[in-house]
């Protein structure tokens, strides 16, 4: 009986999805724009950036942008030090939003596994992983960060990592709810009873079915991970030049606020438009998930 | 109800017992703190007497049990840079953090609050999309990004306010502005999908329909329901409250704990980071234990439960 309620759902969701598809709200369809754009210009940063993001032209500092009076040599202007801020955003774009994907994807794993491991074992174990959830949720994120960057140095391994830890324990808490809910149905035991094998269990019968809602999770979470990543990088904690991302212009940017305030504000536009475009999916998302939990 | 409140209170001390241990562990394992403030070229006798005084030359345990002992009497240790004691430097810094975040924080409650409310009432119209296009934005601008963009305009451009520094009452208006504006953002989101969610359960049609007026059912029985997760985000939100404003100090620089904590870790004083972890961290599991608490008291149902 279970089994078969289960797979209505999901049976019942795809027609669905696609017939819904011309009602979809015009903020969410202009964020799917948005973040195919992004997508693509992070992909193709390397053909897209008109310079180098090291390339100064000395003689043509702090040139405006073309709407405020520049040239086309360089459409948004350049930086302090003559580097075309249309390339180093195309560049920031790449770094910003790969940082972002794979601390989302590490978390979403390291706290999908936290969170089974918690259901699967009870007892002492999900004790453990419940006193190392209220350990990082007492841990506010900042701090955690800024001690992990000043002693262990500065490294995109080490920011993912500790972006990845940004969020983990809403990733286990979301898992280990939706386990244990799944234990209480009937088809888990059934499979069990069948004879399959702990991992058969849980990579095709358990994980798929939590699937939309882990991606409903990750969505919601990931435009904090940005906002976080880039509120490292703006105090010069995260990506160090001459590297650069989103935050990273922005921090730069701001000791020439009065004079070249498209330094800062193009950067800043782009993390503004990115985190909403993705909020918004994320929220309509969820509503097409779950219409009774609609925010 | 005892037995939920001991096993909370216990749980909430081991939190506390095991952020003191990684951050000590974190923080004497991986540098040399000697090394660090009497600088790389320091004669080997200068570095052996700094350990000696400060007793880094006994075993980790050692270190930590007397660390420990100390901390249980109310002993944060001294500032390894100036000799202060820890706590007064990290007390008084804090005050400076809350005369931003007290305002801030109260602010962004009534507003955020307040204007989930009325979304919630109106659901489906203008005003409730206005609200919202409002809420998700708020949270989409990030308060480093809101506040320079103030800065640019009420600094720079019209020069009403000063940038940044903590000198005059002036000075406090942008940092609140920016933080409410976070706090106000999700909190209004959070409100209203309470609300509605409340608006949406049967006894609120059997008020109407018993004949008491709107404004008595959605007084007295929706909002004191709504309340309660809406409560529970702002516990988190008093929980972060130290922390929550290293960003925007730097933006505004508010010299406040978050100063403080940056520029000790970088130094390494150890006796002050962990002095704000402590603090920090207590703060935190205190809150979200009070949470939990007056959950039992708003809650009947949870209380049984519990």
């Amino acid at each position: 009986m279970m089994p078969a309620d289960v797979s209505m759902q999901t049976a019942a969701a795809r027609p669905g999805l696609r017939a819904r598809l011309p009602d979809v709200p015009v903020t969410v369809l202009l964020s799917m724009v948005w973040m195919v754009l992004m997508i693509l210009v992070a992909l193709l940063a390397h053909w897209l950036k008109p310079y180098t993001i090291t390339e100064m032209d000395l003689m043509a500092r702090l040139q405006p942008p073309v709407l405020m009076g520049g040239s086309w040599a360089h459409p948004l202007g350049t930086d302090q030090l003559g580097r075309d801020v249309l390339a180093r955003l195309i560049v920031s774009i790449r770094v910003s939003l790969s940082l972002a994907v794979s601390a989302t994807i590490l978390g979403v794993l390291f706290g999908g596994i936290m969170g089974l491991l918690a259901a699967h074992f009870r007892g002492f174990v999900e004790q453990l992983v419940l006193i190392l959830i209220d350990v990082q949720a007492a841990l506010p994120f900042i701090i955690l960060a800024l001690s992990a960057l000043a002693f262990f140095g500065n490294s995109f391994l080490l920011l993912v990592f500790l972006l990845a830890f940004y969020g983990w324990e809403r990733h286990a808490r979301v898992v280990r709810g939706l386990a244990l809910a799944a234990y209480g149905q009937g088809y888990m035991r059934a499979v069990e009873q069948l004879g399959a094998g702990p991992g058969r269990l849980y990579l095709r019968h358990m994980v798929p079915n939590m699937g939309a809602t882990l991606v409903v999770s990750a969505t919601l979470a990931f435009p904090e991970v940005i906002l976080a990543g880039a509120g490292l990088s703006f105090l010069g904690l995260g990506i160090q030049p001459p590297d650069t991302d989103l935050g990273n212009m922005v921090g730069y940017g701001r000791t020439y606020l009065q004079t070249a305030p498209w330094v800062l504000l193009c950067p800043a536009a782009v993390i503004v438009l990115t985190t909403l475009a993705i909020s918004m999916l994320g929220d309509w998302m969820r509503d097409q998930l779950d219409p009774g939990q609609r925010a | 109800m005892t037995g939920f409140l001991l096993r909370r209170v216990l749980r909430a001390l081991l939190t506390i017992f095991i952020v003191v241990l990684a951050a000590f562990l974190a923080l004497r394992t991986t540098s040399d703190p000697a090394i660090v403030i009497l600088g790389p070229d320091a004669p080997p006798a200068a570095v052996a007497a700094f350990h000696e005084a400060w007793g880094l030359d006994r075993p980790l345990w050692v270190q930590f049990g007397s660390y420990m002992s100390d901390l249980l009497q109310g002993q944060f240790g001294k500032s390894m840079l100036d000799g202060q004691d820890a706590l007064s430097k990290v007390t008084a810094r804090v005050a400076v953090t809350l005369q931003i975040m007290m305002p801030a924080l109260l602010l962004g409650v009534v507003t955020g609050v307040g204007a989930g409310i009325v979304a919630a009432l109106h659901r489906g119209r203008p005003l409730d999309r206005i609200v919202m296009l409002g809420a998700v934005s708020g949270f989409a601008v990030p308060g480093f990004v809101f506040g320079l963009v103030m800065v640019l305009i009420f600094a720079v451009n019209l020069q009403w306010l000063p940038s940044g520094g903590n000198d005059s009452w002036q000075a406090m208006i942008m940092p609140i502005l920016t933080l409410a504006t976070g706090w106000a953002a999700i909190l209004a989101r959070f409100t209203r999908s309470a609300m509605i969610e409340v608006l949406d359960q049967p006894y609120i049609r059997t008020g109407s329909a018993k004949g008491l007026i709107w404004r008595e059912v959605v007084m007295r029985h929706a909002l004191p329901n709504a309340a309660i997760p809406v409560i529970t985000m702002i516990g988190f939100m008093v929980g972060g409250l130290l922390a929550g404003a290293v960003v925007i100090e730097s933006v505004f620089s508010w010299p406040g704990i978050g100063q403080l904590i940056v520029s000790s870790v970088s130094s390494r004083d150890v006796a002050v980071v962990q002095c704000v972890l402590v603090l920090v961290a207590t703060t935190m599991v205190v809150s979200n234990m009070i949470v939990d608490l007056l959950y039992g008291w708003l809650d009947p149902r949870m209380r049984e439960a519990g």
